[in-house]
């Protein structure tokens, strides 16, 4: 495929926030991922005709981040808190139930293309610990029975909506536009603060 | 007792926080144009004078920071705002920028102003999109009621999975478009940061206290905390304690106060080790629960405040396990840049693994530390040294769990206890 117009003037865009191009190649791949789903070599030719740099440059910061992918992931991808706090309060146990349920390893992808999973690293939300991420939106607060039930809603195509995020889950190419910088104007949807997060201000209105 | 003190914190409670209406309903961006009524030099002052300390970790006056960019010098200056919070434990800027994400806009005009820079970037972690569109939606906002714009540009700049570049040299490597590596310092950013220009790089707690200390004063802010460490905080409450959670309180709050108004340890069960500022900073025990929670008072206890991410374990938590896990993850973040840590982390890895499968001698332990001997103050960052703190501290407390993996012939812990649900019955 090629980028249209709109979507080559998208990236023009991205270019232009920053002082030196060279800044907005993380956007951009951000950008590629949210048209192609992953960061392919197409894209990376792209952005390195867009920042006047080789290609391999582009590569070289492209396999540097965890979030660029460089195989397709699922329509959503879910990622399983695995470091010490939420793996000892049941991470461990969350991810190789969903291994198990999915029939896939860490990185895999279903046949069906709907749901890809990753063990992750702390998601800075470890007062809702056990936590799994999907598109990157928070699902807190989670246990072995209702992280099989998420990812059953998301191959049936209707996924649970996050705990702390959007009315409804976006799917990993529309997070991946978020990402780049897009307002989808879906930023006034959802809790503004979860309940762990006003455990203490909640306190200090009881005189605490 | 200590009382919470939120300041930060204080409107999260209402549902639409995260709104510019919200936010100029309690006196938002009045500062910003206070301050912007000020001499630079004299912004600078008052932060200083407040006392206010870095958030991000490492507890620098950031008024001091602020005060090493060099003036009337031509060049463009910077403000970095370092929102890529990933230190595991830690989770504090996340609900922070969640609920309010103009505290951080109006901050990063003040601290423009200041240090007279036209220029402020937030670096955010992109492993959270929801954080990201509001963070987006809110400079929008600012932009329209005109908060910005006006010569002073927010750009936001969203990361993609690299802990390493929540440090600041990594950070400014990254936001050029490289690969997320440490820089050798000197020089230090203040002299040649982004681009090369003069750059202050703050944390996102740390910029967003300044607009209640300009609005509210310096003596105000000094009233609270304790002598060297002022102000108030956020204390990020997790793992096993019954009700988990952000406590926003002064400088100076002892874990033991903490714990009771998050209702105490899990039930049934008690304190074993618990991290005072995330992962890097060295694990304390039940022996450190009256440790004041400031900067003076956890390193005189041998630790670091860190980022004030409190993780609690309890008697349940196989110590090995969790040092193993921990270790795991700066290997994988490790950039590679500089050999003892690239390298150091693997080793490390490889001998706790054997251990918690039984395999080793105790001579390993010592082969542990000295390993992490020749990591520690190594490496152009200090991603190295924080993953020999677990491991240090570990061996110094619980030695003889250790060993216990060695005469057991493998873990003696069964990890289904201390998971939350099956764990509240076992």
């Amino acid at each position: 495929m090629s980028y249209t117009p709109d979507q080559l003037q998208v990236m023009q865009s991205i270019i232009k926030r920053y002082p030196r191009p060279r800044s907005a190649i993380m956007p951009l791949l951000h950008y590629v991922q949210s048209v192609a789903g992953y960061v392919n070599n197409e894209g990376i030719e792209l952005i390195g005709e867009l920042l006047k740099l080789e290609t391999a440059e582009v590569t070289a910061v492209a396999t540097f981040y965890t979030q660029y992918k460089r195989k397709p992931v699922g329509e959503y991808h879910v990622g399983v808190c695995t470091n010490t706090l939420c793996a000892v309060m049941g991470g461990d146990a969350i991810f190789a139930s969903l291994k198990d349920h999915l029939g896939i390893e860490n990185d895999g992808v279903t046949a069906d293309g709907k749901v890809s999973l990753e063990h992750i690293e702390c998601n800075a939300a470890c007062d809702y610990a056990p936590v799994v991420m999907a598109n990157w939106e928070f699902y807190d607060n989670q246990n072995v029975e209702s992280a099989k039930e998420l990812v059953d809603s998301m191959s049936q195509g209707n996924p649970k909506p996050p705990t702390r995020g959007p009315n409804t889950l976006v799917t990993w190419k529309e997070a991946s536009a978020v990402l780049a910088g897009i307002n989808d104007g879906k930023a006034n949807e959802g809790l503004q603060a979860g309940h762990s997060t006003l455990l203490g201000l909640n306190l200090s209105k009881e005189g605490k | 007792m200590t009382k919470l003190a939120p300041v930060l914190s204080a409107h999260w409670d209402e549902k639409d926080s995260f709104t510019i209406e919200a936010y100029s309903r309690h006196g938002g961006y009045k500062a910003a144009a206070k301050a912007l009524a000020m001499d630079p030099d004299a912004v600078i002052q008052l932060v200083k004078d407040s006392g206010l300390r870095g958030r991000g970790g490492a507890g620098f006056p950031t008024g001091m920071k602020w005060g090493f960019i060099p003036q009337g010098d031509e060049k463009d200056h910077y403000l970095v705002v370092n929102a890529d919070e990933s230190e595991p434990g830690t989770c504090k800027d996340t609900p922070l920028l969640m609920a309010n994400p103009h505290v951080l806009i109006e901050g990063c005009i003040i601290a423009c102003h200041a240090i007279r820079a036209k220029h402020a970037f937030i670096y955010i972690r992109g492993e959270v999109t929801h954080v990201v569109r509001r963070m987006n939606q809110a400079i929008e906002d600012a932009y329209k009621a005109g908060h910005l714009g006006k010569g002073i540009d927010v750009v936001l700049h969203v990361g993609a999975g690299a802990y390493i570049c929540g440090e600041e040299t990594a950070l400014l490597d990254s936001l050029e478009g490289f690969r997320g590596q440490p820089r050798l310092r000197p020089p230090f950013p203040a002299i040649a940061g982004l681009y090369a220009r003069p750059t202050v790089v703050n944390n996102v707690e740390s910029i967003s206290s300044v607009p209640a200390i300009i609005a509210n004063g310096a003596e105000w802010y000094q009233s609270m905390g304790t002598e060297k460490s002022k102000g108030t905080t956020l204390y990020s409450l997790s793992g096993h304690v019954v009700n988990p959670g952000q406590f926003e309180a002064p400088l100076g709050i002892t874990l033991r106060e903490i714990l009771e108004l998050a209702g105490g340890v899990r039930t049934g069960h008690k304190l074993k080790f618990w991290t005072p500022g995330g992962s890097s900073t060295p694990l304390f025990t039940d022996a450190h629960l009256d440790v004041p929670l400031d900067y003076e008072g956890v390193a005189a206890a041998g630790s670091m405040l860190g980022t004030k991410a409190l993780q609690i374990f309890d008697e349940t938590t196989c110590v090995l396990r969790a040092v193993l896990r921990w270790t795991e993850f700066y290997k994988h973040e490790s950039c590679g840049k500089c050999t003892p840590c690239r390298e150091g982390t693997w080793w490390l890895v490889q001998i706790l693994r054997d251990l918690e499968n039984g395999v080793g001698t105790e001579a390993d332990l010592e082969k542990l530390l000295d390993l992490c001997d020749n990591i520690m103050g190594r490496s152009f960052c200090a991603l190295g040294d924080g993953a020999t703190s677990p491991i240090t501290s570990s061996i110094k407390y619980f030695r003889e769990e250790y060993i216990a993996h060695l005469t057991n012939g493998g873990c003696p812990f069964d990890p289904v206890k201390s998971t939350l649900f099956v764990g509240a019955n076992a």
